[in-house]
């Protein structure tokens, strides 16, 4: 069993009808460690695609490649094709911080700015000069609250900390401050990874909402999250994708053993 | 599928077995380490705390009296024809009068007799010098005060000071019993009294001489050992006979004592006089007067006042404590605040010196080493933590800002010495120059606590920014710096202290010099707080030891602010992420 992964074919990946973001061959490197091997996949615009896998596969080595904020770990090394809109992202005259505007990130664990929750938000529009006027500014940061559902809690205190607020409120401000810029893309590492099961449900939610507008990639630990939100789904094993396409053909009929052993929890 | 395998198959060994005797036995241990553990923690708090409070208490013990100061408050006559005697009321007049001769004429006027030229010269050492500048300066502050007769307080001199404080100390006063007859005046005074009213006194005299038996004893002792020749046996027949005439006059109970300035001065005080007792019996004595009595005094109101160490040993004379003692006695002299401790520079005269030009020196140089060190040290501690890559070369740069950091100081004041002043030619003793060395001095603490501070900035948030399409150094500027900047004032604040109390650097560059004059600009020769206490501790006067611990105690607290202010930044500014 556990020479299953590699003596697999390679995982299949169907051509998706509209894709955002296209990833050919991509390698990733920290060091001598080989984290990404030959990941070939299509994530789809205005959607949702979950990533799923063991511990140490590779997701957020994966995820992080797409907003480039790998280059920021001197040791990491990313090497393939990895294009958004079909414009490839790791072109040298490109500049990484200008993508990172267009692909927003959430984290794992709520990282609000430790400065007001209007701030948190406004931080970026203004950063990228969205935002004329204080009014509009206004506009933005209630429209960026309240597309994340987090208006109605916070309307009446947005001179406090951001980090007074709950956990799960941190995570919807963190969204919140991510769409603030309006990117087109939105990375999610294990963002209901810290919150109870309410603040999950919120967050999913509001991820089903998003979805009209933006499109979403997220890591998951859960089945059950990856089965809710996504359309699109992803299993990684030791930096390779074994499996991806519609998230209901995995989770019901996976094509490959390890999948269905990892997604009945037989290991993992 | 191992893992799963794993958590099937039953653990390698058994579960602890708490009731065991060995499991008891371990308990036992740890508790016992445990509680050792406590009690050596708090044997060493203990121990430090108490060398800390030793410390200061002797620290203030010593100095605090430098922080008081006694002032004759006297009638003084500003005399016109002496301070202006032309009219004209301008400064330079003013400033150059002999303001000497009205504070000597306020002297005169409490004791009259002490007008000739000797007694004269004995007067002005019961007031300070710095008495005759405050006059000069009250007069220039305002004319209008010339031709008045005021009472102004006017400074005593060390000495006089000095013996103000130990006056309860150095006299035993005995009231006297019965009537005196005092006849005579000057240095011809004869004092009777009856039933032995100073046989107690002379007694004591009488037991001085034993000592004086035994050490020429003891030296004659030595002679003997010494072999013979004709000088040593001449000495030593002197001494013989020297001998001999003191235990008899040991023996002799009631035959009369002379007194001379090697032994306890014995001094009569009556009728708001003070006379000297020059001989005494058992029921009289011979005096000469220090400040002479009223006429018709009650006679058998006096009492005897006895200074134990011999004049010959002290700095103050029997006459001029006479004087002080009486213008106490006449309710005339006040202690005060010394403010001047704080509005003078450095002085040879220890009443006159103070630390307002060791303090602004102090200030000047703080604030060119803080000119140069913060701006320095973070943009040096930013690039290094943020921007810098990691390499050979910035490891190297590394081990050595941080083995800078242990550089004894006084190599500091070599390489400020050599590059500043030689190689720069830039002024000794100056600020300027003391700022430099103690900038390089403080720069590595500053680095290195300004990239901890950095460093602990949690990373989520700087990644943050960046998923926000902010550049590096925007979330550096923007997030990471803010956040670090408590951490880095309090580095700053904790090397500026280390910078106030550094000495060994600044010695190297001549800032030890005795400088009066307060320092106006960075480049005027200055002094600094723990130089000017290295330099008054290596004075011999007690004033100067006194006036050392009251710097010492200035400087502490000025150390104590800035750590407090160091803490309070930290408290207030510290968040939660
Ligand atoms: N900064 C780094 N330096 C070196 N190796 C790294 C670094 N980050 C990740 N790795 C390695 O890369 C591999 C993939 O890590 P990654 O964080 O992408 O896993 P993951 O799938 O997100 O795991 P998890 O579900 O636990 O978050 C791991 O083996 C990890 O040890
Ligand atoms: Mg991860």
């Amino acid at each position: 069993m556990q020479n299953l992964a590699l003596e697999t074919v390679a995982p299949v990946v169907e051509s998706v009808p509209v894709p955002k973001i296209t990833a050919k061959d991509v390698n990733v490197h920290y060091g001598e460690k080989h984290a990404i091997k030959d990941v070939s996949v299509d994530i789809p615009a205005k959607g949702v695609m979950s990533f799923i896998g063991p511990s140490g596969c590779g997701k957020s080595t994966f995820l992080r490649c797409i907003n480039r904020m790998n280059d920021t770990i001197p040791i990491c090394r990313v090497t393939g094709d990895l294009r958004i809109d079909g414009r490839d992202i790791y072109e040298p005259g490109l500049d990484p911080v200008l993508l990172r505007a267009r692909v927003g990130m959430v984290f794992q664990k709520p990282n609000p700015f430790p400065k007001s929750i209007y701030e948190n938000v406004a931080y970026g529009p203004r950063l990228h000069g969205l935002a004329s006027n204080k009014v509009e500014m206004d506009e933005l940061v209630e429209w960026a609250l309240r597309r994340a559902g987090l208006f109605e809690e916070v309307k009446d205190r947005l001179k406090d900390s951001g980090t007074s607020l709950s956990g799960g409120q941190q995570q919807r401000l963190c969204i919140a401050r991510a769409i603030s810029v309006r990117p087109e893309v939105i990375l999610m590492d294990e963002p209901c990874s810290a919150l109870d099961p309410i603040a999950t449900a919120k967050i999913e939610e509001l991820i089903d909402e998003l979805r009209a507008n933006f499109t979403i990639v997220i890591v998951t630990h859960s089945m059950q999250q990856a089965a809710r939100v996504s359309q699109r789904t992803a299993f990684f094993h030791l930096g390779k994708v074994i499996e991806e396409g519609v998230t209901d053909q995995i989770f019901m009929n996976p094509r490959h053993e390890l999948t269905r052993n990892y997604i009945t929890g037989r290991f993992g | 599928m191992t893992e799963l395998a794993q958590t099937l198959s039953p653990a390698p060994v058994a579960g602890v077995d708490f009731a065991s005797g060995a499991a008891r036995a371990r308990l036992k241990k740890r508790y016992r380490s445990e509680a050792r553990f406590k009690a050596l923690g708090l044997a060493a708090v203990l121990v430090t705390a108490a060398f800390l409070v030793l410390l200061l208490a002797d620290i203030i013990r010593k100095g605090a009296p430098a922080f008081f100061e006694h002032r004759a408050q006297l009638s003084i006559t500003l005399d016109p024809a002496t301070i202006d005697p032309k009219g004209t009321r301008e400064i330079s007049e003013l400033r150059s009068a002999d303001y000497q001769i009205l504070v000597r004429a306020a002297l005169i006027a409490q004791f009259p007799e002490a007008s000739d030229r000797r007694s004269r010269r004995e007067l002005d050492r019961v007031l300070s010098s710095g008495a005759v500048d405050d006059l000069r300066s009250a007069v220039i502050a305002d004319p209008s005060i010339i031709g008045q007769t005021r009472s102004m307080p006017l400074l005593l001199s060390a000495d006089a000071d000095l013996f103000m404080r130990q006056k309860s100390r150095l006299i035993e006063r005995r009231k006297g019993a019965g009537p005196l007859h005092v006849e005579g005046e000057g240095a011809n005074i004869s004092i009777a009294g009856g039933g032995n009213v100073f046989a107690v006194a002379l007694a004591e005299m009488k037991t001085l001489l034993a000592a004086r038996i035994r050490a020429a004893t003891a030296e004659l002792a030595g002679l003997q050992a010494g072999g013979t020749s004709a000088t040593v046996d001449a000495k030593r027949a002197e001494l013989e006979k020297d001998i001999a005439a003191l235990q008899a006059r040991a023996a002799a109970a009631t035959s009369p004592e002379t007194l001379t300035d090697r032994e306890p001065s014995l001094i009569v005080a009556i009728g708001g006089g003070l006379l000297k007792i020059t001989e005494i019996g058992s029921s009289e004595a011979k005096a000469v007067t220090l400040v002479p009595p009223k006429p018709g005094a009650i006679i058998t109101e006096w009492s005897l006042l006895k200074i134990t160490t011999p004049e010959s040993n002290r700095r103050v004379s029997d006459r001029v404590a006479a004087w002080v003692e009486t213008l106490s006695a006449r309710g005339l002299i006040e202690n005060g605040f010394a403010w001047r401790f704080f509005t003078n520079g450095d002085s040879r005269e220890p009443e006159l010196a103070g630390i307002r030009g060791a303090l602004i020196g102090s200030a000047l140089t703080l604030l060119v080493t803080l000119l140069l060190c913060v701006p320095i040290g973070v943009a040096a501690a930013i690039y290094l933590e943020e921007f810098a890559p990691k390499n050979r070369l910035t490891d190297i740069l590394e081990v050595n800002i941080n083995n800078l950091a242990a550089v004894p100081s006084i190599v500091f004041g070599l390489l400020g010495l050599a590059v500043f002043l030689n190689a720069f030619d830039l002024p000794r003793s100056a600020p300027l120059v003391g700022g430099l060395v103690l900038a390089l001095l403080i720069l590595p603490t500053i680095i290195i606590a300004s990239r901890a501070a950095l460093r602990a900035v949690p990373p989520s948030i700087k990644e943050a920014a960046l998923g926000l399409g902010a550049s590096h150094q925007q979330a550096v500027f923007h997030h990471v710096l803010p956040l670090a900047m408590p951490g880095i004032m309090t580095g700053t604040i904790i090397g500026m202290a280390h910078a106030l109390g550094e000495t060994a650097p600044l010695l190297m560059i001549g800032m030890v010099a005795f400088i009066v004059d307060i320092p106006q600009a960075i480049t005027e020769a200055a002094t600094v707080l723990p130089v000017q206490i290295f330099l008054w501790s290596d004075l011999p006067e007690l004033a100067f030891q006194s006036r050392t611990a009251a710097a010492i105690i200035v400087l502490l607290g000025f150390l104590l602010v800035m750590n407090a202010a160091a803490v309070i930044l930290r408290k207030m500014f510290e968040r939660r992420w």
